[in-house]
């Protein structure tokens, strides 16, 4: 078999049907895809059909906690899950760049397809594009995911009601320092990785329990906690005080973000998800989320409070305040 | 527990807070010079603890703040040459020069790479022996060793593609510059931690003494400012400003002498110019004699026209401690941490950025409070 991906591989031609029998249907085992039909055809749910994509370019393509292939398969599987949604199915749409290695290939599709396997959405269709060398970098990934939202909820954004309660799943830019590390070469150590995962177990378990208390469900991902909170409090038109001295985040994470000149506020996370609830249920919405793995370190962090200008704030741990800005540009290291 | 919990805790800074409402006598205004300061100050809320007779301006100890953009466009020439990769520090990339920026030069396909130290620089020369690794050497006594001390290993190395731009700086001179502008009326200075724990507390001596102006040199985090802050306003209170080192873990009196010695060996000093602050003698770093090969302006050729400072922007006037970001007329219009017009705003430790951050973006917003 070849070593590296040639523009063969992505003509429709022979290359490509080997490439898809030999590498794809190893790992992608799904019936509705081993069939190789023009579209997947799923069966009859009842609800509101939920539909999401994301593109993931991630650089490094392998690091510490996951690769392109689990984040794709996460990514998409949480935007779904954040609207109340069950996440069904995932379509996989790959473009390589020439030149690609074909054993990093097979990496990343074993692990799209465990990934997957584990979270119990499967991969129903899929189809790759091969561009000469210098035209991508590596690889890209697209999956969509299609989902069912149930009638009984309606989780949004724009849902955030004053008085509410704000909780948090876990640890904070777990997920962002293990890549910005990654890029640097810089070596965080503490154990820290990727915290990517799926949540629609965690959000299942928290809506089945639940009797309209829930408002607002948000993966803080790129521009992490505080753009996330910037939206919800702008869309909802609703003020969120956060308190510093309540944000879960690992020593390790934050003693590397000083060092690197980064706010842990600002930096991604790939298995999180803010809830802003009713403040009588967020007890018990907590100790649901700490009963799961995924939310084992879940912390109400703040509060709505009762002003309508679409601001937030942080209470600093040495009784300070400052507002919170959604992120502008990316982050960059400082100097000294 | 981390070393830094303490310094953080409310149980020792509220005290220090209390201490502070007690023992001001009358309006005071600090400067403080450095842009790490500026950004914990605003980080941990600090200034929303603060009676509201005490001013904090912030100075001009950004070091990609007040780097010129004549310096930004030798940086932009190099770039521009075709067997030139640029190494810079992140923050240098969106401070926009006569022509864009080293973000606009590398979309049009410059090399323009982000490294954490010039040692990275150095590899990154090593690995790629056919093209020039260029270093934009700017900062002040904090970095002027680290690339000092590159410049030796190239040498040692034998390292022939590894070159920097020297566009270093040296605080005391440049303070004492500022400081003796009339219109400034500080009172107190409260002297940056990391420059500091380099050349030594009683670098400040003299500032001390001929400005007459409170000393107090402090770390970084909230216990550290407090204390400094604290320190200032007792000794604005005696009448008798002196030199306090409120950073003793970090800083000695006399500084770290093989940094000191190893800047010596590199560089020499040299007239500078500051952004805003205009040439001030014998403030900036250039590479001695002997290390010529490793000038980049010489090896590369690179000359640029004399370079206007963006039109409107009052970076100059922020950096002298004279204007708050909201009374400059760009400041969260045309120029915002997206859009920078002007370097303040671009640097995570630039003056204008960090009231842009922390503050709430509006100039309604801003001029509520500030001091």
């Amino acid at each position: 078999m070849d070593t590296f991906i040639s523009l063969d591989h992505g003509s429709g031609g022979l290359a490509s049907q080997n490439l898809i029998g030999n590498l794809f249907l190893k790992y992608l085992t799904c019936p509705q895809l081993r069939d190789l039909e023009d579209c997947a055809v799923l069966g009859e749910y009842a609800g509101r059909i939920a539909l999401s994509t994301d593109s993931y370019v991630v650089d490094p393509l392998f690091f510490p906690g996951g690769d392109i292939g689990s984040l794709a398969v996460h990514g998409t599987i949480n935007d779904l899950a954040m609207r109340g949604a069950l996440p069904l199915a995932l379509s996989l749409a790959l473009i390589i760049e020439e030149g690609f290695s074909l054993a990093d290939l097979e990496r990343i599709i074993a692990s799209v397809a465990r990934s997957s396997e584990s979270a119990g959405v499967a991969i129903v269709t899929g189809d790759t594009k091969v561009v000469p060398r210098g035209k991508a970098d590596g690889l890209f990934i697209n999956t969509t995911g299609i989902g069912i939202a149930s009638h009984r909820h309606d989780i949004s954004g724009t849902k955030a009601q004053p008085g509410d309660a704000v909780l948090l799943s876990g640890t904070l830019a777990d997920h962002g320092i293990t890549i910005m590390g990654a890029q640097a070469s810089i070596d965080i150590g503490g154990g820290i990785q990727s915290d990517t995962q799926p949540l629609h177990r965690l959000v299942g378990a928290l809506l089945e329990e639940d009797t309209g208390r829930i408002h607002v469900l948000r993966d803080p991902t790129r521009g992490g906690l505080a753009t996330t909170l910037c939206e919800i409090a702008r869309a909802s038109a609703v003020d969120i005080v956060i308190e510093e001295e309540r944000l879960p985040i690992r020593p390790a994470v934050e003693t590397a973000c000083e060092l690197i000149g980064l706010d842990p506020l600002y930096l991604a996370n790939e298995g999180k998800c803010i809830l802003v609830c009713d403040r009588d249920g967020a007890e018990e919405i907590l100790q649901t989320m700490r009963r799961m793995p995924e939310g084992r370190d879940a912390a109400l962090i703040g509060w709505v409070g009762e002003g309508r200008r679409g601001r937030v704030s942080l209470t600093t741990r040495i009784g300070g305040s400052r507002l919170l800005e959604p992120l502008t540009g990316q982050p960059l290291p400082r100097i000294c | 527990m981390k070393c830094a919990d303490g310094f953080r805790s409310r149980d020792v800074t509220a005290p220090l807070v209390e201490e502070i409402g007690r023992s001001l006598e009358r309006p005071v205004r600090i400067m403080e010079v450095c842009g790490t300061h500026t950004m914990a100050i605003f980080r941990h809320g600090i200034r929303s603890l603060l009676p509201e007779f005490i001013t904090l301006l912030s100075g001009p100890g950004c070091p990609v703040c007040v780097t010129p953009t004549n310096h930004i466009d030798l940086f932009l020439a190099a770039a521009d040459q075709e067997s030139v990769t640029i190494a810079t520090f992140g923050d240098l990339i969106r401070v926009p020069g006569s022509r864009g920026s080293l973000a606009a030069a590398r979309a049009r396909g410059a090399r323009v790479e982000i490294v954490y130290s010039p040692m990275d620089a150095l590899t990154l020369a090593q690995g790629e022996p056919q093209r020039t690794v260029l270093f934009p050497a700017i900062g002040f006594e904090t970095t002027a060793p680290t690339i000092a001390a590159t410049i030796l290993a190239a040498e040692q190395m034998g390292i022939d593609n590894f070159v920097i731009i020297d566009a270093g700086k040296t605080m005391p001179r440049a303070l004492d510059e500022l400081l003796a502008d009339p219109d400034l009326r500080v009172d107190g200075l409260l002297c940056p931690g990391h420059v500091s724990a380099i050349i030594g507390s009683e670098a400040y001596r003299p500032l001390a003494d001929t400005h007459r102006l409170a000393c107090a040199v402090a770390g970084f985090e909230p216990a550290d400012i407090l204390a400094g802050l604290l320190s200032l306003i007792r000794q604005v209170n005696e009448g008798s400003p002196g030199v306090a080192n409120c950073y003793t873990r970090a800083v000695t009196a006399e500084g770290n002498l093989r940094a000191r010695q190893l800047i010596n060996q590199v560089f020499e000093p040299v007239d500078s110019q500051w952004r805003g602050l205009g040439i001030i003698p014998a403030s900036g770093l250039r590479l001695r004699e002997q290390y010529h090969r490793f000038d980049g302006a010489r090896r590369l050729d690179l000359a640029v026209q004399p370079a206007q400072e963006p039109k409107g922007c009052r970076c100059g006037e922020i950096l002298k401690g004279r204007m708050l970001p909201p009374d400059c007329p760009l400041y969260g219009t045309v120029c915002t941490p997206l859009q920078p017009i002007g370097p303040c705003m671009v640097s995570n430790e630039g003056t204008c950025a960090a009231y842009f951050r922390y503050g709430g973006g509006s100039r309604e917003m801003k001029t509520g409070g500030l001091d």
